[in-house]
């Protein structure tokens, strides 16, 4: 035969991966600055096909990475950047040993730095890309800016996070961009609509942190760093879109306003003006001065039926957002001191509302408790010694829930002291056959303009009942069916025992034949048989479909279940409390 | 010894002259550098003199010592004292030196006289100011009592002894000295010299001053106010009027060197200069200004990262009552593990915002999407939403392929055991059952009355009714005999031809030899009850099957050891034959081909088509299933259908090949037999699910379309009894019904 023997593991997919120990020595990195270029760059290992293949026969866990990754790796200044960080440390540390502290500061003047600017630009090629992925940038960003300015890591970093944040919040202000918000128990998610992009961030409640043991801060720390980079730039153009000044300023109205105010109560100018931004509570300079924008209409296309009809739906939609941007057009809020200021603060600004506070709170506040216009004050105590006439006191949860709704929900059910309703996650779209609150419902029958709450309720009442008596009905109609189905049966037994036939005759009864109901047990059959029929592949990935269909169905009458057993309690207690 | 004279000499400047006093003072507080020193020897001579004035002056003051004035009283002190004056020359000499040394730190007064420094250099000698020793007594700094038994307490400088004075003082002496001697309180012994002295009242004061802390010089004025020797006037003079070092003229050698170090480290590169400082960093601008496409090629097989799933009703801080944990669920959840958990958190309500605390897991969560982040493989994953409804088959509607058994129309009641097998006469109009009670049945059809009760003493295994129309015969396995039976339910002709087969053998002779297959005819009550031939096998017989004809039946013995597993009777000449040489496997059940001479085994695996013309195999068909059950030919002979006890029914088409065209796996349980109509494209399995499935079979003509299978109808009916449902199935030959037998001890019929 002749020819050059094949050697194993010499082409195809063993030459496709490299080892992560491998792929660090080709880089000649440590662990961890491998580790932070792979976070960096975004390279992420892969999972081969056949492990043991490309293990070289081996099937000791490893984790694997594409060889163009790391090729790619390879050309990165970085890395060398990396390398000079070393050396540098290294240098740094003989110098100190040696007590040469003139070398030391000489050492420190120099000290390397990167920029992540193009890594930010090739990883996100698009501004949109970018977009699509800040979501995390944004989580993580929140959380570094609520930590405390000690040890776990570099002031610098903290208050980048704290004016990144602060100014993508007000951006979401200037642009109404806020769609959904949620109070859940590990903080507040918000959700805006950017550019066309949904994206989600949750901030966590204002308390400090235990921070964990087992949590290795370096590497949320490289994570940060790519991120700030990935949010300044990413604030800037969204700021350049509507003509803003970038780094934010405070209109010059609105700052006048609130140099005459508080001058005096914050000394430090250079730090006050950060804390006006992050107040939030008044708009940002424009490049161009600006005269209402006109809002870009949608053209009509009245081409074919079809498009008629979307069009319409999206019309519509179109119509929903503009008035659930103006939900708090018109009012004007003042946020006690136990409600947390800057979750509230923002949620009404990106709804056209007013907001102030008190003085003694933050910087920042326009208007007074004793301002006679206040139409809302959002109080989270169980009541209030002074109390002004002209204006509603409500629960915080109110303002959630309006926006989450898109409508002013009435205000009763979110009084001072009153238990308030579920808070319902604006995130779940349930769909056919999933489990609905009834709550939800509720607020779906509003949505549509329906009669309020009350009236529905007794309704609801009634309907149960009624319900109870159908059922009472097919019960008995059961019942019916099911005995005279025993009296054949026994007949027939006698007759098959040959005991005494009691030979009688009865008058038979006409039975009114269902035809849809046997019609519906045809196609039953119909389909039974058709089952019986498919390819056991086919039978497989059925009976796993309907598996799942059938948990869910299960699951959602499980919370049925429990729903109703609840509200009979509840029932019960009401009842007894009367008596 | 220095430094107190240092004090002195600061107390003495200040009370005297203040010009020169901040020279002094820098002086004293300055630690002589050697350097200077050597640099300040030159003009020592003229200085040293001036000094002494000071000196002089610090002698003359109150503070002078107690040894000194003590030196009066004695005789022989004045002797040591004297002969200490010779050495104190040597001391003084010492002296002088550390004076010169002291002068140098001086400034340079030019006042003083050499006269007055004559002078007091006489004084010098005689009071001694020094603390280090005694120097009348030589024996140095021990304790006296080593003195205390001689006469003497040392020596002196020219090294003769000082005497103890003659008369010691006892007791007495002391007290009285005490009682008398006003000055006793002011006297003070002094060891060395073994001599009293009495304090002058000079001492005392001094002695009084030193206890209370006060300064011994009682016209130091401690409370002068300070004069601050650098002041902010700018003085006239300078501070030192040194003239400029030499090396302050030329470049420093060490400097140089450093320098040149400096140098080649730059030139070298090890040094950088000082970078510009970089604010770049942390200022942004217009990243995508210009978006190329060009970086989108590369990022082809980039997979972005799957966002967070959100939050649904459960995770709220006031979530609707139905989503809280129950007791048990609670429990669970904290019994499950982390990952196994369907919610990595307790859902939690609380009443009002203010309220809800901190999540404690919030930076765990977030650096665990981190690792996922750069860690986790990712992979796309192909979802496949598939609508169920277009998996399941498109079928023809089982309306369209009407007729078939639809409804269980009678039952048929009687037996005692459970029913193990049916047969329906060719007419159509009987129906023959036997069963585990013992007895062989004989029914009407379409009125479900039972005709004949035939007992044959043991359970029946199997019957068949003769498919010739023309006789009128049935066959029964009875334990190792297969019984002709002759029902007698025909017309006179059919009976008649009946007949005359069974008795048309008797003209031919036993044959020879020793048969394993016994024929006798049957007599008396036996008779009577229509069984008219025995058939008498070794083995316990489990089946029974006719060839069309009427006049060949086969029989089926199950044995693992035998070659004699199935016989061929031909009841026209009373004849058996075992048609194969070789056991090839367990028989379960046999069955002839319709029209050709071809003859079915299924053994447990497999069918073996024989030709009996030819006696030998033709085709051996694989069943793909565990273990046969039964067997059925189509009456046009093409295909097969096999029932095996792994719940399959394997349809052959022997046209085609040996492998079953289709495998149906419709019942849940073990199928028990199978059937296929005579005339309608049908045919029936029987199950131990209690069930039979009636399918349509159609094979078009035209080769390339597919043969039609096709499930019709569940029927159900049988009641499982001991784990056993439908035992048995057959058709009826020109009707589409089916009978069914089962281990309910009755047999259904369904049109």
């Amino acid at each position: 035969m002749g020819g050059i023997q094949k050697k194993k593991y010499e082409r195809g997919s063993a030459t496709n991966y490299i080892t992560r120990n491998r792929a660090r020595k080709k880089l000649m990195l440590s662990l961890p600055d491998f580790r932070r270029l792979c976070i960096l760059k975004g390279i992420y290992p892969h999972e081969p096909k056949h492990k043991k293949k490309v293990n070289k026969g081996s099937t000791a866990p490893r984790t694997f990475y594409l060889l163009k990754d790391i090729r790619f790796l390879l050309h990165e200044p970085i890395v060398s950047k990396f390398r000079e960080y070393k050396i540098f440390v290294r240098k740094l540390r003989r110098a100190y040993g040696k007590t040469e502290w003139s070398a030391v500061e000489r050492l420190k003047e120099n000290k390397p730095a990167y920029k992540l600017d193009h890594i930010v630009k090739e990883r996100y090629p698009t501004f949109i890309d970018a977009l699509r992925d800040i979501d995390d940038a944004l989580c993580m960003c929140f959380l570094f800016s609520t930590f405390a300015r000690t040890g776990k890591c570099h002031v610098q970093t903290i208050q980048l996070c704290r004016r990144l944040t602060v100014e993508w919040m007000n951006y979401v202000i200037a642009s109404r961009a806020l769609r959904k918000v949620f109070l859940s128990i590990k903080g507040i998610y918000y959700q805006a609509e950017v550019m066309g992009q949904l994206i989600t961030w949750l901030v966590p409640y204002q308390f400090s942190h235990d921070h964990p043991t087992d949590v290795d801060y370096r590497v949320m720390a490289t994570f940060t760093e790519l991120y700030t980079t990935l949010l300044g730039f990413v604030n800037f153009r969204l700021y350049q879109s509507l003509n803003l000044v970038y780094p934010p300023k405070l209109d010059s109205k609105a700052e006048s306003e609130l140099k005459e105010v508080e001058e005096e109560d914050y000394a430090m100018n250079s730090e006050s003006h950060t804390e006006k931004l992050s107040a939030l509570s008044s708009s940002l300079a424009r490049v161009v001065s600006s005269e209402e924008e006109e809002e870009a209409k949608l053209d009509q296309f009245p081409d074919e039926e079809e498009d008629m009809e979307k069009m319409e739906a999206r019309e519509k939609e179109q119509k929903q957002l503009e008035t659930q941007k103006k939900i708090f057009e018109g009012l004007k809020f003042f946020i006690n001191r136990e409600v947390p200021r800057e979750s509230l603060a923002f949620v009404i600004r990106c709804f056209g509302g007013q907001v102030s506070w008190d003085k003694s709170v933050c910087i920042g506040s326009t208007y007074d408790v004793t301002d006679e216009t206040i139409t809302h004050q959002i109080v989270d105590r169980p009541n209030v010694d002074k109390q002004y006439m002209n204006r509603y006191y409500i629960q915080p949860q109110w303002v959630y829930d309006c926006v989450n709704t898109k409508m002013r929900l009435p205000v009763e059910d979110y009084f001072l002291g009153v238990t308030l309703p579920p808070h319902l996650s604006p995130f779940v779209e349930e769909k056919e056959g999933d489990y609905v609150p009834p709550e939800k419902l509720k607020i779906m029958a509003l949505q549509r303009g329906e009669k309020p709450a009350q009236q529905q309720d007794e309704e609801e009442d009634e309907e149960e009942e009624e319900e109870e008596e159908e059922d009472e009905n097919e019960e008995e109609e059961d019942d019916e069916e099911e005995a005279e189905e025993k009296n054949l049966k026994k007949m027939e037994e006698q007759r098959s025992q040959g005991k005494s036939l009691q030979v009688k005759v009865t008058p038979g009864k006409v039975k009114a034949e269902n035809r849809a109901r046997l019609e519906q047990e045809e196609k039953a059959e119909e389909k039974r048989l058709a089952i019986m029929m498919m390819k056991k592949k086919e039978k497989y990935l059925y009976d796993k479909i309907m598996f799942g269909k059938k948990r869910q169905v299960r699951e959602a009458n499980k919370l049925a279940a429990k729903r109703k057993a609840h509200d009979d309690a509840e029932k019960a207690k009401k009842k007894k409390a009367r008596k | 010894m220095e430094a107190s004279r240092g004090n002195v000499q600061k107390a003495e400047q200040r009370a005297g002259m203040k010009k020169t006093e901040k020279t002094n003072k820098k002086r004293s507080k300055q630690d002589e550098e050697e350097e200077e020193e050597e640099d300040q020897l030159f003009n020592l001579n003229n200085k040293s003199l001036e000094e002494d004035e000071d000196l002089s002056d610090s002698e003359e003051s109150v503070y002078s010592g107690l040894e000194d004035s003590g030196s009066d009283p004695d005789e022989e002190e004045e002797e040591g004292e004297d002969g200490g004056s010779d050495d104190d020359d040597e001391d003084e000499e010492d002296e002088q030196d550390q004076n010169e040394k002291s002068t140098v730190k001086k400034s340079k007064k030019k006042e003083g006289g050499d006269e007055e420094k004559e002078v007091k250099k006489e004084d010098e000698y005689d009071h001694d100011t020094s603390d280090e020793e005694d120097i009348r007594n030589t024996v140095g700094n021990i304790p006296m009592e080593w003195y205390k038994d001689f006469p003497h307490v040392g020596y002196d400088l020219d090294g003769k002894k000082i005497f103890k004075p003659i008369r010691n003082k006892d007791e007495l002496d002391d007290f009285l000295d005490k009682m008398e001697n006003p000055d006793y309180w002011k006297t003070v012994h002094d060891k060395k010299t073994a001599s009293d002295i009495v304090l002058s009242e000079e001492q005392i004061e001094l002695v009084n001053r030193l206890q209370k802390g006060q300064f011994g010089d009682v016209n130091f004025n401690e409370y002068e106010p300070t004069v601050e020797f650098f002041s902010n006037d700018v003085m006239i003079h300078p501070v030192t009027n040194r003239p400029a070092d030499k090396r302050s003229f030329i470049p420093s050698l060490i400097e140089k060197e450093k320098v040149s170090k400096l140098v080649h480290a730059i030139k070298m590169g090890w040094i950088k200069p000082r970078r510009v400082q970089d604010d770049s960093r942390g200022r942004f601008y217009d990243l995508w200004a210009n978006e190329d496409s060009s970086i989108l090629a590369k990022h082809k097989m980039h997979l972005p990262a799957p966002k967070i799933p959100l939050p649904g009703h459960e995770e709220s801080y006031n979530p609707p009552p139905e989503f809280m944990f129950t007791d048990e669920e609670k429990a669970l959840w904290e019994q499950q593990d982390p990952s196994d958990r369907k919610l990595p958190f307790i859902p939690k309500k609380y009443p009002s915002l203010r309220q809800v605390p901190a999540f404690s897991r919030f930076i765990h969560e977030r650096f665990e999407r981190c690792l996922d982040l750069y860690l986790c493989p990712r992979q796309r994953k192909m979802r496949v939403n598939v609508n169920p409804e277009d998996l399941i088959p498109k079928l023809p509607k089982p309306k369209d392929l009407q007729p078939f058994p639809t409804t269980q129309a009678l039952v048929y009641r009687g037996h005692s055991g459970l029913v193990r097998s049916i047969s329906v006469s060719p007419s159509g109009q009987w129906l023959v059952s036997g069963s585990d009670d013992g007895s062989v049945r004989l029914w009407e059809v379409c009125s479900s009355r039972c005709l004949k009760t035939v007992q044959v003493g043991g359970a029946v295994k199997s019957v068949a009714w003769n498919p010739n129309p023309s006789l009128c015969l049935v066959a029964v396995t009875v334990d190792s005999a297969v019984l002709i039976l002759s029902p007698a339910l025909a017309d006179k002709q059919v009976i008649s031809a009946s007949e005359r087969l069974l008795s048309a053998q008797q003209e031919e002779g036993p044959s020879e030899g020793p048969q394993p297959v016994v024929w006798s005819e049957m007599e008396g009550e036996e008779l009577n009850q229509g069984i008219r031939l025995k058939i008498q096998h070794p083995k316990p017989v489990h089946q029974v099957t006719w060839h069309s004809k009427g006049d060949y039946l086969a029989s089926v013995m199950p044995d693992h050891s035998s070659h004699m597993q199935v016989f061929i009777h031909q009841l026209s000449r009373r004849r058996s034959q075992n048609p194969f040489r070789r056991n090839k496997g367990l028989v379960q059940a046999v069955s002839f081909h319709p029209i050709r001479p071809y003859f079915f085994v299924a053994t447990q695996r497999s069918v073996r088509i024989y030709n009996l013309v030819k006696q030998e195999m033709t085709k051996k068909l694989q069943a793909n299933s565990k273990w046969i059950s039964s067997i059925a030919v189509h009456s046009g002979g093409d295909h097969v259908i096999c029932g095996s006890y792994d719940c399959r029914l394997s349809w052959f088409d022997l046209d085609l090949s040996t492998k079953p065209y289709k495998m149906l796996r419709h019942h849940k349980k073990a199928v028990r037999s199978v059937a296929y109509h005579r005339g309608y494209p049908l045919f029936a399995s029987a199950s131990d699910d209690g069930s039979v499935i009636v399918c349509h079979g159609t094979v078009y003509n035209d080769l390339l379309q597919n043969p039609l299978i096709v499930p019709v109808k569940v029927l159900r009916g049988h009641v499982i009894t001991h784990d056993l449902g439908v035992l048995d199935v057959t058709f009826h030959p020109t009707q589409p019904w089916v009978f069914s037998s089962g281990a309910d001890a009755t047999i259904r019929l369904f049109t």
